[in-house]
């Protein structure tokens, strides 16, 4: 499998990437030889294998429930470009 | 003749005290943005640790509603950028649910039982609030949601109506209700359904393409927005248009469906297993106690109302939707001894309260006690229908228990054959003329022309004439 400078740009477009025309290229190549590898890891018989989640063989530690975080909004919006009324600001986003 | 493919996707919101990911406090209407961490703002370098309970909850759904629960349940990235999912992603579950193939019963409206499969549920985290009017040109961002625990429940495309869904989608509240996991709460989002509707012609066996109604909030707007969708798709075809798949929203005010402004190539969500979180791996024995914590059911307490306490079918579905209504009604049956009777003041009266006022059975302000009090002060013959249901209205305004409000307000029913037979001849001896109609009048006829003396009588003795005994003297009398 190979990729198109289209699929480059569609898959920067959904990561919100503006690549130059000479990123898309040296991209574009890159990830190719990345699919050329894949190709050949496909010749690995993986029947019967179960898919791997996570490469450590360890499991999930939990939490109990309970509240441990307290309110730090004036800390955490110290950095934010626009707050009102304790919000976060952004641009107009209509559905 | 078309057919109507339906499936629902509700998600839940898991009454859990901190969220999914973090030890953020999920409690509802906080002040903006002071619900939410490092983890929920998705800062870099934070590590998401998942809270115990959602798993112990959403196994018991699992088993209530006989699904099979992944022993291994592995955490997925879900990746689309919008301003209130801050990390770019919501971590959702995508190969490895917790919960598999289950099914729930629901009852049609011919009383008939029919099994909806649900194909799986799984959790994930809710997004953020966006607010859009309050500002000029800019959105307002509260994340105090983001990061709340979700189970979000797929049924098969089983459902074949807007009525049917909307029994299947209150008997998965019913059931949320029983097991304590969510206030289910669909005003406040608490509870909150996605349906999937389309149409094909009786008897074919291909699905048309579907749409998505997102984030209908009421029972009512389910049964609604799905007949107005099923209808424009009808409309649509019948003019030889093609369905769209698309995401539609619903507009009560126009009770119509129109389209989401499409995200181009919203639909490429690029899924991979998140990095951050390793499988997690429940033990049989952590299970077992899962299925040992489980409450009676909605299904086998009906029976057992059924059984118990001599009441329909239909009957005991309505009583035991809530469990707290449930109860409520079995402390009545138990106390007054009359299952029937106690169905019927819960149903007529507290219930038709409860729809009227919209608050809950935990804020009505009669105790379940005192309808028993009730009911057998109508059975040892104190009170008939019309004094009973005044001693509820006092009851309701709260003026003290049954007996005080009988002895208070003279309700005490009057059962002396002299005084009635005094009061039904003063009747008889100011009506001659409808006296004179009855006598002559055909005997079918009659049934109904007793009433007007009944009424005369129940009038004359403020309600408090015993009807049956007045029955009997006046058919005595205006025989004679």
């Amino acid at each position: 499998m190979s990729l198109s400078g289209a699929d480059i740009q569609c898959v920067a477009k959904l990561a919100r990437l503006r690549l130059t025309e000479a990123e898309t290229t040296s991209t574009l190549s890159q990830l190719n030889s990345i699919l050329t590898m894949i190709d050949s890891m496909q010749a690995v018989i993986t029947e019967g294998v179960a898919p791997l989640a996570h490469p450590l063989e360890l499991t999930q530690v939990l939490r109990i429930d309970e509240v441990t975080e307290e309110n730090a909004r004036e800390a955490y919006q110290m950095t934010a470009p626009a707050i009102k009324d304790g919000l976060y600001l952004v641009p107009r986003v209509v559905e | 003749m078309y057919e109507s493919v339906i499936g629902l996707e509700v998600h839940v919101q898991l009454s859990t005290l901190s969220k999914i990911f973090s030890g953020s406090s999920t409690s509802f209407g906080a002040s903006p943005n002071t619900q939410a961490s490092l983890i929920d703002l998705g800062m870099p370098g934070v590590l998401p640790t998942p809270n115990a309970k959602v798993f112990e909850m959403a196994v018991k759904f699992g088993l209530a509603i006989e699904a099979k629960i992944g022993k291994t349940s592995v955490f997925d990235r879900k990746n689309y950028f919008y301003p209130d999912l801050p990390k770019g992603y919501q971590i959702t579950q995508l190969d490895a649910p917790i919960v598999g193939l289950g099914h729930v019963n629901i009852t049609l409206e011919d009383g008939t039982t029919k099994r909806i499969n649900i194909t799986r549920a799984h959790l994930e985290e809710d997004a953020g609030k966006s607010l859009h009017n309050s500002f000029d040109r800019l959105t307002g961002i509260d994340l105090n949601r983001a990061g709340t625990p979700l189970l979000e429940i797929v049924s098969e495309p089983e459902l074949r109506s807007a009525k049917e869904a909307v029994a299947y989608l209150r008997v998965i509240h019913s059931i949320i209700r029983y097991l304590d996991i969510s206030d289910g709460n669909m005003a406040e989002g608490s509870m909150r359904c996605d349906c999937n509707v389309s149409i094909r012609p009786q008897g074919s066996k291909i699905l048309g393409t579907r749409t998505e109604i997102k984030n209908v909030n009421s029972f009512r707007f389910v049964e609604k927005a799905i007949n107005s969708e099923i209808n424009r798709q009808i409309d649509s075809i019948e003019d030889g248009q093609q369905i769209i798949q698309e995401t539609r929203l619903y507009d009560p005010d126009k009770n119509e469906t129109r389209p989401m402004r499409s995200k181009e190539e919203a639909n490429d969500y690029r899924y991979f297993p998140d990095p951050d979180l390793l499988p997690v791996v429940l033990s049989d024995a952590f299970i077992t106690s899962c299925r040992n914590s489980l409450p009676e059911l909605p299904e086998s307490r009906k029976a057992r109302y059924m059984e118990a306490y001599g009441i329909s079918q239909y009957d005991a579905g309505v009583l035991v939707a809530d469990r707290d209504v449930a109860d409520y009604f079995a402390e009545i049956a138990e106390t007054s001894g009359d299952g029937k009777l106690s169905a019927n003041w819960v149903m007529g009266n507290v219930l038709a309260d409860l729809n009227q006022t919209g608050r809950s059975i935990s804020e009505f302000p009669v105790e379940a006690n005192d309808i028993a009090s009730l009911i057998i002060r109508i059975k040892d013959k104190t009170l008939n229908s019309k004094t009973a249901k005044t001693v509820f209205e006092a009851l309701l305004s709260g003026e003290g228990s049954v007996d005080s409000i009988i002895k208070e307000r003279g309700l005490v029913q009057v059962t002396d054959t002299g005084a009635l037979r005094s009061v039904v001849d003063t009747v008889i001896e100011n009506n001659p003329h409808q006296v004179t109609n009855y006598r002559v009048a055909a005997p079918d006829k009659q049934g109904k022309m007793l009433g007007f003396f009944v009424g005369q009588v129940m009038k004359i003795s403020q309600g408090k004439a015993n009807p049956q005994m007045v029955n009997q003297i006046l058919l005595d009398k205006l025989s004679g």
